[in-house]
């Protein structure tokens, strides 16, 4: 368990570099329908980045906040208006500087965490997710006046080159994700991430290390909100191609919080798996009833049926897998592996 | 006492006139003691005596309405956990404050933060003095982790740990700050007598190899007695006696306090 670069371990390392060949030279070379892209693996990253954020505030620091689609609408409307307003940006520095506008925002949102805590701690950040719909709303400055309400992203352009095919959006994508998401490890790891999880477990005790909440909170919402935000703009850009505020409703808040649940509280490759199934599923019900059933079962009904089956699995994983499907694959590893062993 | 490595010395700390009521009821008045350097002094007292209230003031979770807590010397102006953490003033509490969901060595290096300077970028692009500061600081667990001897769990959740261990954990973590002075609130309670043995040992050899002045509480004198240097009797938030062990058990009032007076 020794780490050998970063904090890494050799384990951790080979399974980065499976997942990299996959990811950047595998699914590129074998996959060729656009479809796979822009349904499933583009929203996929997208999303999982967001669950990231969502998962910092939450699963680390145990700050119940709702209103991550709040800051991915700031983080995408940042965006938005920088390649607009700004000549000659480059589109990874608007994305950097996005995801610090949706950060400022969360601090902001993130001051009520300092007096109030659980269910009603959440009922003062859905204030994040109705202010900034409603702001980007009601000045015309944001989407630049246009009345139709919805804007169209303008193209990815990195050093000249633009990126508009979807394998080219999967590509850009990918290069934010990856760092992003070893950051992020690097984070929950090390001191910064101890420092939340004291915050979230028993925060006198916590104060009594030495451990600022005010510092430690505001941070983590900080933190959790850039990652909101440059997962917003990314939506926005690669997967809506269109930036309406509609879009970032509390509808995706919830969606990535169930991610966060199911996923598991506290892991960072939960928010991968958990984004995974919540996109998946709907996919999958549909396989099956236009192929099993051949269309004998009404699509409102299908839809119905995923609506229940998410309620059942939240309830089933919180009251018996808090640590969600994160904790169930490292056991099915485990058990997988002493099979080998005993052979 | 004279062979010890650290010989006690002169007031680290002192608490003067506090009185704390909550509401109505009054949980201290007016009590005044100091502790010396490199002592080991309990306070101990009945239940609901205000000892644990007492432990609270000098953190600075409760807020006492008269009084002041001094420490080398130097009123405290604000008496909050964070800024006597910043002093050299680690604690344990009566009830276990553990960080339920982290592993053994991840609270045990909690009680680093305060050695831990660099911010959550060096962290997140695990820059050399992130790294060089995580290492000393692991070092330095580890060796607390032997000390109390609990490397086979290390790495276990310590939700999942049975009482003793978590108290010990608790211990650790105190240790994990290199303050000066630690307060411990009840040890021992709710341990067989191995295990308060065991704890008394540690408590012993920390304060001997270490240095760290210890502030205990206990509501049970028996093991106490035998390891303090002076204990400080509190009954109904007033102290009724303080002194050396000896000293206190020949008091008359600690005496009925604890037997009972006939009326």
């Amino acid at each position: 368990m020794k780490p050998i670069f970063m904090t890494y371990t050799r384990g951790d390392l080979i399974n980065l570099a499976i997942l990299l060949i996959v990811g950047v030279i595998v699914i590129p070379m074998t996959v060729s329908s656009g479809y796979w892209y822009t349904s499933i693996l583009i929203p996929w990253l997208c999303l999982a980045l967001a669950t990231i954020g969502q998962q910092i505030i939450m699963g680390y620091t145990g700050q119940l906040a709702l209103g991550a689609a709040g800051f991915m609408a700031a983080g995408a409307f940042a965006c938005f208006n920088l390649i607009l307003r700004v000549p000659g940006i480059p589109f990874v520095g608007a994305l950097l500087i996005s995801g610090l506008i949706a950060a400022a925002f969360g601090i902001l949102f993130g001051l009520p965490s300092l007096r109030v805590r659980g269910i009603y701690l959440m009922v003062a950040t859905l204030a994040s997710q109705f202010f900034i719909i409603w702001m980007i709303d009601k000045f015309g400055w944001f989407k630049n006046y246009d009345s139709s309400g919805i804007i169209t992203a303008q193209d990815i352009v990195i050093l000249g080159k633009p990126f508009t095919s979807p394998i080219e959006m999967y590509l850009v994508i990918v290069a934010v994700v990856t760092p992003m998401t070893l950051i992020a490890m690097n984070m929950a790891r090390g001191s910064t991430g101890r420092n939340w999880m004291s915050v979230r477990d028993m925060d006198i005790a916590a104060e009594s290390m030495g451990v600022s909440l005010l510092k430690t909170k505001l941070q983590a919402f900080a933190i959790s909100s850039f990652y909101c935000g440059v997962a917003g703009a990314l939506f926005a850009f690669t997967y809506l191609k269109s930036l309406e505020p509609v879009a970032f409703d509390i509808k995706l808040s919830f969606k990535v919080l169930f991610m966060v649940i199911l996923g598991g509280l506290g892991t960072i490759n939960g928010a991968f798996i958990g984004a995974a199934f919540i996109l998946l599923f709907p996919v999958l019900l549909n396989y099956i009833g236009n192929n099993v059933f051949h269309g004998a079962i009404d699509a409102t009904i299908i839809s119905a049926i995923e609506q229940v089956v998410f309620g059942v699995l939240m309830i089933i994983f919180m009251i018996y897998e808090p640590l969600g499907m994160a904790k169930l694959w490292e056991t099915i590893k485990i058990k997988i592996a002493r099979l080998f062993s005993k052979t | 006492m004279s062979d010890r490595n650290f010989p006690i010395g002169g007031p680290v700390l002192e608490v003067k006139n506090i009185s704390l009521s909550f509401g109505g009821v009054k949980a201290i008045t007016d009590t005044s003691f100091d502790i010396l350097e490199h002592e080991i002094r309990a306070i101990i007292g009945p239940n609901g005596a205000g000892k644990s209230s007492m432990l609270n003031c000098i953190n600075g979770i409760y807020k006492p309405q008269i009084g002041s807590v001094i420490y080398k010397g130097e009123e405290v102006r604000k008496v909050t956990p964070n800024i006597m953490a910043q002093m050299g003033i680690s604690r344990t509490f009566q009830n276990l404050a553990l960080f339920k969901r982290m592993s053994v060595l991840d609270n045990i290096l909690v009680g680093r933060k305060l050695h831990t300077k660099s911010n959550f970028l060096e962290v997140a692009f695990q820059l050399p003095k992130a790294k060089r500061e995580e290492k000393t600081n692991r070092d330095r667990c580890e060796e607390i982790v032997d000390f109390l001897e609990i490397e086979d769990i290390k790495n276990t959740p310590v939700g999942k740990l049975p009482y003793g261990l978590q108290k010990k954990v608790e211990l650790g973590r105190a240790l994990a700050t290199d303050a000066n002075l630690i307060l411990l609130d009840e040890p021992m309670a709710g341990m067989n007598v191995e295990e308060k043995r065991e704890m008394c040992r540690f408590i012993l050899k920390v304060n001997d190899e270490i240095g760290t002045t210890m502030v205990l509480i206990e509501h049970d004198m028996g093991v106490v007695m035998d390891i303090s240097d002076r204990v400080v009797v509190l009954d109904y938030g007033k102290v009724i006696g303080d002194g050396t062990p000896d000293e206190v058990r020949a008091n008359q009032k600690v005496i009925d306090a604890y037997l009972g007076v006939e009326h």
